[in-house]
């Protein structure tokens, strides 16, 4: 009987400057850059952060000295990249805390330098805002990208859910209503893209595009036209309720960011969850995964293929649209022409780096929200630093991931093409 | 719900199918023509045909991959419709295509289970699947790992995998589609053991192959198909000769009328070469040769033993690792692939539709892809039409192509005359080295002949010969000296009147002085 594997004796010897050895290096380079560029150069002050929402003086607080601050977290820094060359292991976990402790280092440097004051609780609460739409939009390209679809229309969706949302739950007068609404929104332009690229077979990155096109001249026409006249009978949803969980929202820094929030934060919460285990552990996911690696042969034991690639566009185009509801009842009370600027990109980027994964998506995401945020904070308290600099770090990002430096990312192997039989 | 159907296989034969006066266009090919054939219960009955004969189409209308034009499948006596691979398999028809059908990320278990999984309440119960990959195999005598990953296996584990997934979904007809194509000639055997024993528990088989050892091998009865039609049927017991002249409508001259060759000094030199393949693990690993002027060497072995690799190296497809290629004593190793082509190598590659030709262009155009910025077809900035076409007008003439203008699309052309026309072109630079992958692959006999018999010209006039094929009998028609190919390494270089066991046996990686 042959044997059962293929035995990796023809592997190829890797060489010792493995992908993760070399990304080692590359952090411990940070480290040294802060342990000693930024030692040397930070004021000897102390920087201060609070653990609440704001700096009041009564808060809870802690402060560090600058030099010492920058020192110990770049030797932190230094100790995850030496682990990496060490052990070649665990690419994921020490990459992310060695930038977690060098973006640490770089902090304590900006706020001793400006004397500026960090309220913790804040920063990871506007992390979790601002990564809202981007959960939403990349675990909606996840459902969609996994069963064989490219869904470049994530912009477009979210845009067109944001001005459902307003017009809808304005005129109704609900705003549970104009949630519902959104989710439709979005779906109405997943049905566009369904269409034409199961139905016609276009190229799907053209059709995505258009549609982003589309959903920004046809939401900013009503817009203008209708919404600006009579601001009152369409365009004022008004702001989602807060809801507060007793208790787990008082956490130290992450209580307000996860147990704070509207609807839509614990409904991000969930999806990720439902999100995961839907594709992984049952019956409708093993079957998406299946058409969107090899349809012909989810086809030959007979799985409907296209009629799955309809259910998970529809699904995708719900999820994306009820997540565009942010923008106008989460952020601002009202619509307004191209109220997304663009993060439906951002979103596509998170799934791409988030490998094509629910929770890899959501960990971008919040990656993504968490830059963000702190370009937020750095012009909040002056840094000499350009906050375009952060803004810019979600596409350098990708194009890391997409280079494959960044782990491998793969998409499923038939995404993207369109499937005929025969 | 799987499990209770798996105890209740029947032990004894079942299903009869009979197809009648099937018929399936595509355009205005007739794929197949009224074609009508009866597989009895319990029988191994051979789809006997050439590529391209209209074999794989007829299962997949019968699998319900394709709607016929017109025809009807009758189950046990019953005209039944078969709108997709569901209503097969509720038939109780099962199908291994040609090209496996499985996910290469997903689990053994995973694979076996896709389409009828086991769940509660919509969740999945791979336990149960799992179970039911171990019983079955068990059962068949088929041992698989339910947990391994597809992509790590080997073909022949794979396509275990493929016959386990058939069989629990309780199916009694058993249609294989050229299952042998990718397997060594042991494995072959151990597959025609497998079927025996199938057809022993019951199952009546389908088994589709243009080989006819294997047919006289294992069948209980013969259907001979040519060109989309039945042309006859045969008991095992016909001789050979019988069944070739059925399958391609005159008898077969196998050999290729050649003279022996006279080699004259080394022409393409390969030493220590070590190749990787996609996949980051040492396709060739270590492969010396050498092919003279005026020779032919012929490198047989299964398909995926880094032939392919071998060839794109040479060829500058592909970097090497270690090693070196000298063209007639210049070192041309990591030449780009245009710089080695206009060294004076001529290059079929295995695969025409991808890396042979472009399909939307002209075969006039294909035919000078070479040399389209070379006077006379054109400068740094034009082409010239006139040129390009009065030079593919001869070529049309020369090799042979059967075409309506030179006008055509060369996708719009058949097999054998797309590989007429890289041929043609590879030809038509003077040339010191060619090199020929799969050279007659999907190719009707007719170009078959004309191939090898331009090859061996190629050959008399000089040039030094590869020919790289998986068909045993294609090296062995062609060559002057045949290498072994195994697992990435030259086993032997043995002279092509070596018994053909011998062959198998190192193809298989068996060398003869290692038993002894
Ligand atoms: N989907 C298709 N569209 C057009 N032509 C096809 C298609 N499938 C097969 N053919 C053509 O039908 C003929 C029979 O093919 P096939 O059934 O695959 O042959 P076999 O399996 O006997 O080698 C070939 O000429 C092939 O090119
Ligand atoms: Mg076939």
């Amino acid at each position: 009987m042959t044997s059962m594997t293929v035995d990796n004796s023809l592997a190829l010897p890797e060489g010792y400057w493995t992908r993760t050895r070399k990304a080692g290096l590359i952090m411990v380079l940070l480290g040294l850059i802060a342990a000693v560029y930024l030692t040397a150069i930070v004021p000897n002050e102390p920087a201060r952060f609070f653990l609440g929402e704001t700096t009041a003086a009564s808060g809870a607080s802690f402060s560090i000295n600058g030099k010492v601050g920058t020192l110990i977290f770049g030797l932190l820094t230094i100790a995850c990249g030496a682990l990496l060359i060490l052990t070649n292991k665990r690419f994921g976990l020490y990459v992310g805390l060695g930038l977690a402790f060098f973006v640490v280092a770089a902090l304590i440097w900006q706020i001793a330098e400006t004397g500026g004051q960090v309220p913790l609780s804040s920063l990871s609460k506007i992390t979790m805002e601002k990564s809202l739409p981007l959960i939403f939009g990349a675990i909606a390209g996840v459902l969609c990208e996994r069963s064989g679809v490219v869904n470049v229309a994530i912009e477009g969706q979210l845009l067109t859910g944001a001005f459902f949302a307003a017009l809808f739950g304005t005129m109704v007068g609900s705003q549970w209503f104009g949630l519902v609404a959104a989710a439709i929104g979005g779906a109405l332009i997943s049905l566009i893209l369904a269409w034409l690229a199961i139905r016609f077979l276009v190229d799907q990155v053209v059709i995505g595009v258009v549609l982003n096109a589309l959903a920004l001249g046809l939401t900013g026409f009503f817009y203008e036209q209708v919404m600006r006249e009579d601001t009152k009978s369409f365009n004022s949803p008004g702001l989602l309720p807060v809801w507060t969980v007793p208790g787990l929202s008082e956490i130290p820094i992450i209580g307000p960011a996860l147990f704070k929030g509207t609807i839509l934060t614990y409904a991000a919460l969930l999806l990720v969850v439902a999100a995961t285990v839907a594709l992984f552990r049952t019956r409708w996911g093993l079957r998406t995964r299946a058409v969107g690696e090899h349809p012909a042969a989810a086809d030959t034991v007979g799985i409907k293929v296209l009629g799955l690639r309809y259910v998970n566009v529809m699904i995708a185009g719900l999820v994306a649209g009820f997540g565009g509801a942010y923008f106008s009842m989460v952020t601002a009370s009202s619509f307004t022409k191209n109220i997304t600027g663009g993060l439906g990109f951002i979103a596509l980027a998170a799934m791409i780096f988030g490998r094509w994964h629910p929770v890899g998506a959501f960990l971008a995401a919040i990656f993504f929200g968490f830059s963000s945020a702190l370009s937020s904070l750095l012009q909040a308290i002056q840094s000499p630093i350009p906050s375009d600099f952060l803004a810019m770090l979600p596409y350098v990002a990708t194009i890391f991931a997409v280079a494959g430096l960044v782990g491998r990312s793969r998409a499923p192997a038939a995404d993207g093409k369109p499937y005929v039989k025969g | 719900m799987l499990f209770q159907h798996e105890v209740h296989i029947a032990l004894e034969a079942t299903l009869r199918l009979e197809l009648r006066g099937i018929t399936k266009r595509f355009g205005d090919l007739v794929a197949n023509d009224d074609i009508s054939l009866t597989v009895e219960p319990g029988e191994i009955h051979a789809l006997l045909g050439e590529n391209g004969a209209g074999k794989s189409t007829l299962m997949n209308v019968l699998y319900g991959l394709l709607q016929p034009d017109s025809g009807e499948i009758l189950v046990d006596g019953k005209a039944i419709k078969i709108k997709g691979p569901g209503d097969a398999i509720a038939a109780g028809i099962g199908m291994v295509h040609q090209h496996f059908m499985l996910v290469p990320v997903f689990t053994v278990a995973e694979n076996v289970m896709l389409g009828a999984e086991p769940a509660k309440a919509g969740f999945l119960n791979h336990a149960a699947a799992s179970d039911l990959v171990r019983t079955v195999s068990l059962k068949y005598g088929l041992p698989l790992d339910p947990d391994a990953i597809i992509e790590d296996l080997p073909i022949g584990i794979q396509q275990r995998v493929e016959i386990v997934k058939a069989l629990t979904r309780n199916v009694d007809l058993l249609i294989l589609d050229e299952p042998t194509a990718v397997l060594t000639p042991q494995e072959t055997d151990e597959l025609l053991g497998v079927m025996r024993g199938l057809r022993d528990a019951g199952k009546s088989i389908v088994f589709i192959t243009h080989k006819l050892r294997e047919v006289k091998a294992v069948a209980d009865r013969i259907t001979v198909i040519r060109r989309g039609k039945v042309v006859g049927s045969a008991e095992p017991t016909a001789p050979e000769s019988e069944l070739a002249e059925l399958m391609v409508g005159r008898s077969v001259v196998l050999e290729v009328p050649k003279q022996t060759s006279e080699p004259g000094a080394a022409v393409l030199k390969v030493s220590g070469l070590v190749v990787a393949d996609d996949r980051r693990h040492r396709a060739v690993d270590g492969v010396d040769l050498e092919v003279r002027a005026g020779e032919v060497l012929g490198i047989a072995g299964v398909q995926g033993n880094g032939q392919t690799e071998l060839v794109e190296a040479i060829m500058g497809l592909r970097p090497s690792l270690t090693g070196s290629v000298t063209l007639s004593g210049q070192d041309i190793t990591g030449w780009a692939t245009r710089r080695v082509l206009r060294a004076g190598v001529g290059y079929v590659p295995e695969d025409r539709s991808v890396d042979g030709l472009v399909k939307e262009f002209s075969l006039a155009e294909n035919l000078v892809l070479d040399l389209y910025d070379t006077e006379p077809f054109g400068n740094r900035f034009a082409l010239n039409p006139r040129a390009i076409n009065e030079a593919a007008q001869g070529r049309v003439e020369e090799f042979d192509i059967r075409s309506q203008s030179e006008q055509q699309p060369v996708g719009s052309l058949s097999g054998g005359n797309q590989q007429k026309v890289i041929v043609a072109r590879e030809m038509s630079r003077p040339l010191k080295l060619f090199i020929a992958s799969q050279p007659t692959r999907g190719v009707d006999v007719g170009s078959i002949e004309f191939i090898h018999r331009r090859i061996v010209a190629e050959r008399d006039v000089g040039s030094a010969v590869l020919v790289v094929s998986s068909e045993l009998d294609e090296v062995v028609a062609l060559a002057d000296r045949i290498a072994v190919m195994y697992r990435g390494r030259i086993l032997a270089v043995v002279p092509p009147n070596t018994p053909r066991e011998t062959l198998g046996l190192l193809m298989a990686g068996i060398t003869p002085e290692a038993d002894s």
